[in-house]
């Protein structure tokens, strides 16, 4: 079994590093639908890969979080980019993949991926 | 419906959340001997009246009002009772709600627990102002985890951190299997 004894030395190595994030008025908040539509529909893996690659990616300025049912149920998994000063971003049926590739395109690029937003669904 | 018991887990774990729970315990138990797989759902939060718990199950009350139906509770019933289990439902508007599902282990029409280890791990570090309390056992062994320990071992290292989301998803994933030998649950 595995201990928690490990997290000690992760927390003494992490430490130094980890600058207790604030939540500032520049960051880009990624928003993931995490209601019985968009579990269902599959965020659970949408949300997690989101996370892990901003984590990789190193992108500090960027939260991932979660919210409920906004009310576009069809379109779950649906996942929300707002960026300071910038109109919101709302992607649709959203999956692992797609979402590798919005970290890359949109979130580090700067540029929308427009094939996956709503905009482009509804046409 | 879901296509895994872990994602109702996740859903119903979402509206303690919502219910503003401190602490949220979420209990799989697999037992082999009794054939059965149980998972209860208690919360701290505000709870439910007896009338809102009478008409939770019916997939056209929600509180919401962002659309009209609710069915996070009506499909982990209809899962239960479909897998020969039952499914039942208590709480105390102020004190919280207690869920708990049985599914009949070997019953053929019982969707898999699919990936729980990914359903606790995802509420823990993306809900890091709740805690959370996980036990998972199956037949006499058991493993448990809890993120009250955990913070206080971190002393502000957020969990949402890439090197403790990684230990947490680690942690999960090794005890289970050990716990459980990998039996396909």
């Amino acid at each position: 079994m595995k201990s928690l004894e490990e997290l000690n030395a992760i927390r003494n190595k992490v430490r130094a590093r980890v600058d207790l994030r604030s939540e500032d008025e520049n960051q880009t908040r990624v928003v993931v639908g995490m209601a019985t539509c968009g579990i269902a529909a599959g965020a659970r893996p949408v949300l997690n890969a989101l996370a892990e690659l901003v984590a990789e990616k190193g992108l500090k300025n960027v939260a991932v979080v979660q919210t409920g049912c906004i009310g576009l149920c069809r379109f779950e998994p649906i996942v929300e980019v707002l960026e300071p000063g910038k109109e919101t971003v709302t992607y649709v049926h959203m999956t692992a993949d797609k979402a590798k590739e919005i970290v890359e395109t949109h979130l580090i690029k700067g540029q929308p991926v427009i094939k996956y937003t709503l905009s482009a669904a509804e046409k | 419906m879901m296509p895994e018991i872990s994602l109702n887990v996740l859903d119903v774990a979402e509206n303690s959340i919502r219910a503003e729970a401190k602490l949220v315990q979420i209990l799989v138990t697999v037992d082999p001997d009794r054939d059965q797989l149980t998972i209860q759902i208690i919360d701290d939060g505000k709870g439910m009246t007896e009338e809102q718990v009478a008409k939770v199950t019916d997939p056209f009350f929600t509180t919401r009002t962002t659309r009209k139906v609710g069915l996070g509770i009506p499909f982990f019933k209809l899962a239960a009772e479909a897998a020969g289990g039952s499914f039942q439902i208590k709480s105390v508007p102020g004190d919280g709600t207690e869920v708990t599902a049985v599914f009949g282990l070997s019953n053929i029409d019982r969707m898999p627990l699919g990936d729980i280890s990914s359903t606790i791990h995802t509420l823990i570090v993306y809900n890091p102002q709740t805690d959370f309390y996980y036990r998972y056992s199956y037949g006499s062994s058991a493993f448990e985890l809890d993120t009250r320990q955990i913070k206080e071992i971190l002393g502000g290292v957020p969990l949402d951190t890439p090197e403790v989301s990684a230990y947490i998803k680690e942690y999960l994933e090794e005890n289970k299997s050990e716990t459980d030998g990998g039996a396909l649950i």
